[in-house]
């Protein structure tokens, strides 16, 4: 039946093609600026590690006092300073951590004919691999012996790779770096994490750096911190790389791998103790204030989606709702001029169910194409978000099968819903008043 | 075949309650073909929705095929106006988007009849209206007369065993009744069961009985004798 459903539904769609065409164009209008706001929302939103993103913490401490928290009594940081990183680096409470920042290269190519060209770079700990799950196409990544004698060796991108070495196998070979030479160790399969969870401050949709390098080798270095370097309160900075090492002033991100419950109560006890450690020690003056954010919550501290997203998201679902109305009242207005059809299938033999399946296919069938359009519309819609946004956010807005696949079940349960009144009415077609209309 | 007794269909309003049959009984065999007449604004019509289940009755008993339909669900009522009855309307109310084949081909769906069945019944009644030819016309391309004829198979197609005809040459000129009613009565000849709503005196006449209601009552003109002489008129005019 449910096939004869479908034909009857296709012949009773071409029967009214000006009435199918405001309904499908009704319903498709809703979707497609619903699913263009919600599929960057969703994009901006999504898991970057979802297989892990409850097990890597970012700690935070205190190390300004009350007068630079937010309103509702957080604290003001979003990193740590390079003192406190390093201590809790110390520690080694985690199964992986890994302290990192910022920095950059200017790259002298092997290739004399190619020009030198600045690279960011991430210093960052051998465990960050391990922990962000970070495919590799070659090599491995440093040892922590490497790190700790600030080793000169890099992971490359695979763009990088690409660039400096055509793509072949690099590991062992040399890349020069603001005239100093470095071993590769390892190049990087593809990776996009969106967002870019290890640093939401910088970038927060963009691409990973173009290579990496052990923490201490670039703090050996004293490379330049290129990403958020932020020195709020009475905070004072000596001259040069050492002074800004021993300030106040938070430019590193902190990750840690915690596994289960009781390490991350454990971790959390470390992080008090330490805290409390500093207050007694007198470098803070005030009550141990520290946290420890999952990613999923991280996200949130950081607001990584704009409420302006939030807010296209509701309002465009508010016009899918508009249009919703509308398609039912234009369904009722169809369903209603076949009030006689519905009568005459009642009298020979179509019961309730037989006629609401009936109806409600047919809304299925409307929603179905209504999810067509509003695919071309979503497709439009975000190639004119990528002509407004920024490149980082502009390389989110794309279609991919899920969001295909979202749209069309969205439109058809949309259509459906949209249908059910005008399809209970449809049921309520007295056959006796229709026959004796006729 | 059909037994109603003391049927009651009251219609109510806030204000008013109006008695479209009154106290009705009626038993039609199993094979008779019966002519129910009478007035407008009788209760022909509201008798007719009765017997093939598109009313409820209010009061009173009825009896189809030796089963108590009066208080059936929808779902039963649905069940044996497919199975059992076949209609025939004044306005032939076919769909007017279905070609003929798949009019005639509605009720056997609801049936979940399979496909060669179907294809079946569907042949053999357009065969036996005389419309073959005709089965991939839309109603809009048919004469008044092949209309009915389509609404026939339609109705035979699924060999119910009560056949209710409402007017059924009320919409056609006199040549093409004259071919709708002998179709009838040649269906009636191979053993149906047929009931017949006609204000036409002449039409009423041909039919093997003829029962006449008045006021929502059953009069049955072969039982009652002062309807004798108007019977024999009608069945003189008539040859």
């Amino acid at each position: 039946m449910f096939r004869y459903y479908i034909w009857l539904a296709l012949r009773s769609l071409r029967r009214n093609p000006m009435l199918t065409a405001l309904m499908v164009a009704a319903i498709g209008l809703g979707i497609g600026a619903s699913m263009t706001t919600l599929s960057l929302f969703r994009a901006m939103s999504g898991d970057p590690i979802p297989q892990k993103s409850a097990q890597l913490f970012t700690p935070l401490i205190d190390n300004w006092g009350p007068d630079q928290r937010e309103k509702n009594g957080e604290p003001g940081q979003d990193m740590l300073t390079y003192t406190d990183a390093v201590a809790l680096m110390n520690l080694h409470a985690a199964r992986r951590q890994a302290a990192m920042y910022a920095t950059g290269f200017a790259v002298m190519p092997t290739d004399p004919t190619q020009n030198p060209f600045q690279a960011d770079a991430r210093a960052t700990g051998a465990d960050f691999f391990a922990m962000f799950d970070v495919p590799f196409k070659y090599g491995t990544p440093w040892s922590a012996a490497d790190d700790e004698a600030r080793a000169d060796v890099v992971v490359l991108g695979r763009k990088l790779n690409d660039k400096l070495f055509g793509g072949a196998n690099s590991v062992g070979k040399t890349v020069n770096l603001d005239n100093h030479d470095y071993r590769v160790v390892g190049v990087l399969d593809d990776w996009s994490p969106q967002p870019r969870m290890y640093d939401v401050m910088d970038q927060t949709f963009g691409e990973v750096e173009a290579l990496f390098l052990p923490f201490n080798t670039a703090i050996g270095r004293q490379m330049d911190i290129w990403g958020n370097n932020n020195c709020a309160g009475p905070t004072v900075v000596d001259p040069g790389f050492e002074g800004h090492m021993r300030s106040e002033c938070t430019w590193v991100q902190f990750w840690a791998e915690l596994n289960t419950a009781e390490q991350v109560q454990h971790y959390r006890t470390l992080l008090d103790g330490y805290a409390a450690e500093q207050q007694h020690n007198g470098r803070f003056h005030w009550a141990p204030l520290t946290r420890l954010y999952d990613v999923r919550k991280w996200f949130d501290v950081q607001h990584v989606v704009p409420d302006e997203s939030r807010v296209m998201v509701v309002v465009s679902f508010g016009f899918l709702f508009v249009c919703l109305v509308n398609a039912v009242g234009l369904m009722l207005a169809k369903f209603m001029t076949r009030a006689s059809e519905i009568g005459v299938r009642r009298a020979i033999g179509a019961n309730r169910r037989a006629v609401f399946t009936q109806c409600l296919v047919e809304t299925g069938v409307i929603g179905l194409a209504g999810g067509l359009v509003g695919l071309a519309l979503t497709a439009v819609g975000l190639a004119g978000m990528r002509a407004l946004l920024s490149k980082d956010m502009a390389d989110l807005t794309h279609l991919d099968l899920i969001d295909v696949l979202v749209t069309v079940a969205l439109a058809v349960l949309a259509a459906m819903l949209a249908g059910l009144y005008p399809t209970w009415r449809a049921t309520q077609v007295q056959p006796a008043w229709q026959l004796k209309a006729n | 075949m059909l037994k109603m007794t003391h049927l009651a269909k009251v219609y109510r309003t806030e204000v008013v309650e109006t008695y479209a049959l009154r106290d009705l009984s009626l038993n039609v065999r199993e094979g008779e073909f019966v002519a129910v007449t009478g007035p407008s604004g009788s209760g022909k019509t509201t008798f007719l929705n009765v017997a093939g289940l598109l009313e409820t009755p209010t009061g009173g008993q009825y009896h189809l095929d030796g089963e108590d339909v009066s208080k059936l669900g929808d779902d039963a009522r649905s069940r044996i106006r497919n199975e059992k009855i076949g209609f025939i309307f004044q306005a032939f109310n076919l769909i007017p988007d279905l070609n003929v084949f798949d009019n005639i081909d509605v009720p056997l769906r609801y049936r979940r009849m399979n496909g060669a069945e179907r294809k079946k019944r569907i042949g053999e009644a357009l065969e036996r209206v005389g419309l073959s030819a005709r089965a991939r016309h839309y109603p809009a391309e048919l004469s008044g007369g092949q209309q009915q004829r389509v609404a026939i198979a339609r109705a035979l197609a699924g060999t119910p065993r009560l056949l209710l005809a409402d007017e059924p040459t009320g919409n056609l000129d006199t040549q093409m009744a004259r071919g709708v009613m002998e179709l009838l009565e040649g269906i009636h000849r191979d053993g149906a069961t047929i009931v017949m709503v006609t204000h036409d005196p002449e039409l009423a006449v041909r039919a093997q009985r003829n029962v006449h209601i008045i006021d929502g009552q059953v009069v049955d003109l072969t039982e009652e004798p002062r309807f004798h002489g108007v019977h024999a008129e009608a069945r003189q005019a008539s040859a």
